[in-house]
């Protein structure tokens, strides 16, 4: 029992981790900053919040390691598509 | 009962990665994959069109970024309260696990609703003054596109989690199956995070 307790309290400081996060990034957009430092700043953050929902709310950091194979494939797959079109981005 | 075997599985004793247990939940993250390169191919063609287009407008500008900001903070909660169901139901609790999906499929209708609200107000309004068309501007399509297939995706997901409501309490669904819909619905939170910093913030 005590350890649900303490799950559910993980849940609630997740939250809040998750709630800041998403505050900080909107405050960021109204700060001005170069638009690269900016662009690289907000996936960071975007990519912290997407790994926490998954790690936390999805089970995965308590989970066996065939799910995070699973899960991990469409990202490499992705980061592959976004390479693979790179020429086509940068044609010079 | 198996309960909290989840929240519990750093203690579980090692064993083979297919289990009758856990291939409910290998199905719905092999159909997460799957849906997530469909994301992915979307996010990414997304990026290119508009690293290719000479006219982007500033899509904060355009957009309102406190209208979807409330809408992201729905859909964390609402994941909040799913987890919080989840718990509920592994501790045998029905009367707290109703409440809390309950609360959970409010949040996703109420984020459907805001959005609803979002379009119109785009549509008949904000685009027409800026003279961005959905048809002609590739800015609109793909926001369009990336938003509604998302939208679609908390449709389902309400419809999913109503059922899996209805069915706990008819005795049918065990805490297994709700672990398997929470994974549903956090997934479709965690797109939405990805989808508000590079359609709505970038």
């Amino acid at each position: 029992m005590s350890s649900t307790a303490h799950s559910q309290n993980n849940y609630i400081k997740i939250f809040i981790l998750l709630s800041v996060l998403t505050v900080i990034e909107v405050g960021l957009t109204f700060l001005g900053l170069p638009k690269m430092l900016l662009a690289t700043l907000l996936v960071i953050f975007a990519v912290w919040k997407a790994a926490l929902v998954a790690m936390h709310f999805m089970h995965l950091k308590f989970e066996k390691k065939t799910l995070t194979v699973v899960a991990i494939i469409p990202f490499i797959l992705c980061v592959f598509l976004i390479l693979m079109l790179l020429p086509d981005i940068y044609p010079h | 009962m198996s309960e909290a075997v989840a929240v519990h599985g750093g203690a579980e004793p090692a064993e083979a990665p297919l289990t009758p247990e856990s291939w409910g939940k290998l199905g719905m993250w092999l159909f997460l994959a799957g849906d997530a390169m469909s994301f992915g191919g979307l996010i990414v063609g997304y990026g290119i069109l508009r690293h290719a287009s000479t006219k982007w407008p500033v899509p904060a500008q355009v957009l309102g970024i406190n209208l979807t900001a409330f809408m992201t903070f729905l859909l964390i909660v609402s994941s909040v309260w799913m987890v919080l169901a989840l718990a509920a139901i592994q501790a045998g609790d029905k009367s707290k696990f109703n409440r809390f999906l309950g609360l959970t499929i409010l949040g996703g209708a109420m984020f459907l609703g805001c959005q609803a609200y979002e379009w119109t107000h785009l549509l008949s309004h904000r685009l027409p003054e800026l003279n961005i068309f959905f048809s002609t501007d590739l800015f609109a399509t793909t926001f369009f596109i990336l938003t509604g297939f998302h939208g679609m995706h908390v449709t389902g997901g309400v419809i999913y989690n109503t059922c899996v409501l209805a069915a706990v309490n008819r005795g049918r669904y065990q805490a297994k199956h709700v672990e398997i819909a929470g994974l549903y619905w956090h997934f479709v939170d965690l797109v939405w995070i990805l989808i508000f910093t590079f359609v709505y913030l970038l």
